[in-house]
């Protein structure tokens, strides 16, 4: 290893090109970063990659509920863009600066890359859901597409999808098209105090069986959170109908505006800010009351999201105790937690992953190690 | 014999073609393999009937173990696998070789677990997607994808082809509400990808796998995400004197924040049909919309105020509004019978490209004028808030060169959406009827990444080996899994 560069930072696509090509032939591994919010890449050993220079909205059509962005374009600068037009990112990307005490600004890529999403998911799916196709540059430089611009596209294999979630182990990601959706007119939550993780759970599963489109169902410090989302009278209506289905008692209502305060904080786990290990659990929601009361066990906070499909851990246990309660764990913050971050996959699934790793990164440059393997 | 291609069968497993179903009967029930060329026949094609082609044997397991024991057999002896669910294709995608297995889901039909509580569904992919519905029913729950061939297509068909319907602007496609699925792999081997909970924290292996045609693996088992039911859904209908203002209408209904569960577009030639065959009252207009809205009586009041606010301002010929069940169903009358009214008037192409939303109308005038260029007539009905077209190309199957010219029609009207933003198959797949148009859409890296990508989850390329990507352009990969 000859080659001493502090940080590569290419100003576009062929540029990037032209620099994987390179470190591919130089098996030179690079750390990709967006807008750098992501600490948990700190850790791997590679050249810091800077793609946060490709950037830009290429189209937004409000009326065909699509946008075309450079991977790098900052998220605020598409919401604030979206929000003039009355539509929004519905998957909720969190930001989690906060809790992973990253600087720098998120970026869309970033958020692709990472599959981010937030509360709704539960209502309008995630982040990959919205994916409708991208641009890359694989490990050899080689400038790749797929998916496409339109809402329904079964042209080929699905990479896209692959891509989304995929942590940049696959490609550099350099262009995305996402779909966006109008935002509710208005919206309204439902609070529910003084209860446990037990009681919270049956009510999630309750008012997720109801024709109200519950868009968020979330769980903290004794109490259970329903968020509804509409045209004003459909709020009005969704939210007269939950309060006399769980009998109008104790129930606190919040309006649009502490609503949206609300769920911001939801998603972006602001109340697990700190140094403890922070764990990001997958559990059928019904299997989430047993784990919940062996996760209190180890000491430690947990709240609740996706009606309890998403189970936030934030507290001392050890990863060998976290993975034997709850297999799908991943370590979103590591304070000083050592071992893989991602939960360990059947023999076949990794095998899989190996070897189409090999194929879009062979000289193994592009965050190697991020997602254990 | 038209336009589309298939390799030459291999002579070799030809010649073994007795060994081989006695191998697979060796490991499989007496009853679950197919190989009397009087039975086989009834596979030999899809919902593209114009291709066919018995298979060497047909194998209808019961269990995903039958499935892998099966998948064994042909992997160790080198025999292409042709994965099949209802056989209602459009593209090709279940087409046999001469040399092939095809591995039915038929007698896959056990619906397995319906779990309200975490909203989920596990069911055998052989199970019809309208089934599914109905299962649900009763929990008042439902299953989203409503693809229009709903009574007869499987799970398994619907995932291999990421099937959509009419009701996806609201709900999404397949790939947006499956949660999981059990695959055998061409080894055999039997793994599981997703699950009940949500997502998975490792490559979206299942993202992956759905829309890929039985490229790389046949589904056995899938988990379903499922949704409470609306309280109720309500149409109207929007006519319009042009192909234009009906496209404005869909952006504007779009932009303005209510989110119907469908918009569907009828033109002139397919309303003319339908009026003739259902006698559905529609008005006699250049384009028609139907829009639905669901939710509770005023909810669905609400939402239908501001389409109407929204349409009138567009000077419609008609708005026709709902009042009631038998209303709406005659709403959806002509809609719903469109393909049926279509097949009256003779032979047709069903195409299926998408554009973006604001290219239609002139994607749809291009479609008029390339009509007469070739000198076929063209319907038009599709789902327009998605912009994914249906062209309905019809000609007479009897007369000699018709299939090809109208072929070569479709090929057109196909790379016409490519050049518009578009994409040559937004629900019905590539099989073989667009295979060899994918380099309208996808440079040639594009389409090798692809194929490295099916390299690794079927490195012999036994898998609907001749479909979906160009043979020239898969060629190298399935000479080299050849050797």
């Amino acid at each position: 290893m000859t080659t001493i560069i502090d940080q590569l930072a290419p100003a576009d696509e062929a540029e990037l090109s032209e620099i994987l090509t390179a470190a591919s032939g130089d098996r030179q591994p690079l750390r990709i970063l967006g807008g750098g919010t992501r600490t948990e890449t700190a850790h791997i050993a590679g050249t810091p990659l800077d793609v946060s220079a490709i950037s830009g909205v290429v189209t937004y059509e409000p009326g065909e509920m699509t946008l075309i962005a450079r991977a790098g374009t900052p998220l605020p600068e598409i919401e604030a863009m979206l929000e003039a037009e009355g539509q929004s990112l519905a998957f909720e990307p969190p930001d989690l600066r906060g809790v992973l005490g990253g600087r720098g600004i998120p970026t869309i890529g970033g958020a692709i890359a990472a599959n981010a999403s937030g509360p709704r998911r539960i209502r309008t799916g995630a982040c990959r859901d919205h994916l409708l196709g991208l641009r890359f540059v694989d490990g050899p430089g080689r400038i790749l597409r797929n998916g496409g611009r339109v809402m329904k596209n079964v042209t080929g294999l699905d990479l896209s999808r692959l891509l989304c979630g995929s942590h940049g182990t696959l490609g550099v990601l350099t262009e995305v098209a996402i779909k966006t959706l109008p935002h509710a007119q208005a919206r309204a939550t439902l609070g529910f105090h003084g209860i446990d993780e037990l009681r919270a759970l049956g009510i999630f599963s309750k008012a997720l069986a109801t024709p109200y489109e519950v868009s968020g169902a979330a769980f903290l410090d004794g109490t259970a959170w329903l968020r509804i989302e509409g045209l004003p009278p459909q709020v009005e209506y969704r939210q007269q109908r939950l309060l006399e289905m769980f009998g109008a008692h104790d129930i606190q209502t919040l309006d649009g505006a502490a609503t949206r305060e609300l769920w911001r904080g939801l998603r972006d786990v602001a109340h697990f800010a700190g140094d403890l290990p922070l764990w990001r659990i997958l559990v059928k929601p019904t299997d989430a009351a047993a784990i919940v009361a062996r996760l209190h066990d180890l000491g430690g906070q947990v709240s609740l999201d996706w009606g309890g499909g998403l189970i936030w851990y934030c507290g001392p246990g050890e990863a060998s105790s976290l993975r034997q309660i709850a297999p799908h764990a991943t370590l979103v913050r590591r304070g000083g937690v050592p071992g893989p971050a991602f939960p360990p996959e059947a023999p076949a699934i990794t095998r899989l992953s190996q070897e189409l790793r090999r194929r879009f990164d062979p000289a193994g440059i592009l965050n190697p190690g991020l997602m254990d393997s | 014999m038209s336009g589309i291609i298939m390799p030459q069968p291999d002579s070799t497993i030809l010649a073994r073609a007795a060994q081989i179903v006695a191998a697979l009967r060796e490991v499989l029930p007496e009853d679950t393999v197919i190989s009397d060329g009087n039975e086989t026949r009834a596979y030999e094609c899809d919902a593209l009937t114009a291709y066919r082609c018995p298979p060497l044997a047909v194998v209808l397991p019961r269990s995903t173990a039958e499935v892998a024991a099966a998948m064994r057999v042909c992997s160790d002896m080198g025999v292409p696998v042709v994965p099949r669910g209802a056989g209602t294709s459009l593209a090709g995608g279940a087409l046999p070789t001469a040399d092939c297995v095809v591995i039915g889901t038929a007698r896959l039909r056990d619906v397995l677990e319906i779990d309200t509580d975490n909203r989920f569904m596990r069911v055998q992919t052989g199970v019809t997607n309208l089934s599914v519905s109905e299962v649900l029913a009763p929990h008042g729950f439902f299953y989203a994808p409503d693809p229009s061939s709903q009574l007869a297509c499987t799970i398994a068909g619907n995932i291999a082809m990421n099937s959509g319907g009419a009701h996806c602007l609201k709900y999404g496609v397949t790939t947006n509400n499956l949660m999981g699925a059990t695959v055998v792999l061409t080894s055999g081997e039997i793994v599981e990808f997703g699950g009940p909970q949500a997502g998975a924290a490792g490559l979206d292996l299942l993202g992956l796998l759905c829309g890929s045609e039985g490229q790389l693996g046949i589904v056995t088992e899938a988990v379903l995400r499922i949704l409470p039911r609306p309280e109720g859904a309500r149409p109207v209908l929007i006519g319009f004197d042009s192909a234009e203002v009906a496209g404005e209408c869909v952006a504007r209904i779009i932009r303005s924040g209510v989110l119907p569960v469908a918009i569907e577009y009828m033109d002139e030639p397919c309303l003319r049909a339908v009026e003739n065959f259902a006698k559905a009252g529609y008005p006699d207009c250049p384009a028609v919309l139907i829009v639905e809205v669901e939710g509770s009586p005023d909810e669905i009041a609400v939402q239908i105020a501001h389409i109407r606010e929204i349409a009138d301002a567009l000077n419609p010929v008609e708005f026709r509004e709902s009042r009631n069940a038998d209303d709406a169903l005659a709403i959806w009358k002509g809609r719903k019978s469109a393909f049926g009214a279509m097949g009256r008037l003779g032979d047709y192409i069903c195409l299926d490209g998408t554009v973006p939303v604001g290219q239609l109308p002139h994607t749809l005038r291009r479609i008029g004028e390339l009509s007469k260029e070739h000198g076929l007539e063209v319907a038009n009905v599709f789902h327009a808030g998605d912009g994914n077209m249906h062209p309905l190309i019809l000609f007479n199957a009897n007369e000699p060169g018709q299939l090809e010219r109208a072929e070569a029609f479709g090929a057109d009207i196909l790379r016409l959406c490519v050049e518009v933003g578009g994409c040559l198959t937004g629900e019905h797949g590539v099989g073989i009827e667009k295979r060899d148009l994918m380099t309208a859409q996808y440079d040639p890296d594009d389409l090798a990444i692809q194929m490295e990508v099916k390299d690794v989850f079927d490195p012999a390329w036994l898998l609907n080996p001749a479909k979906v990507f160009p043979l020239e352009s898969s060629a190298r990969y399935r000479q080299r899994a050849a050797e």
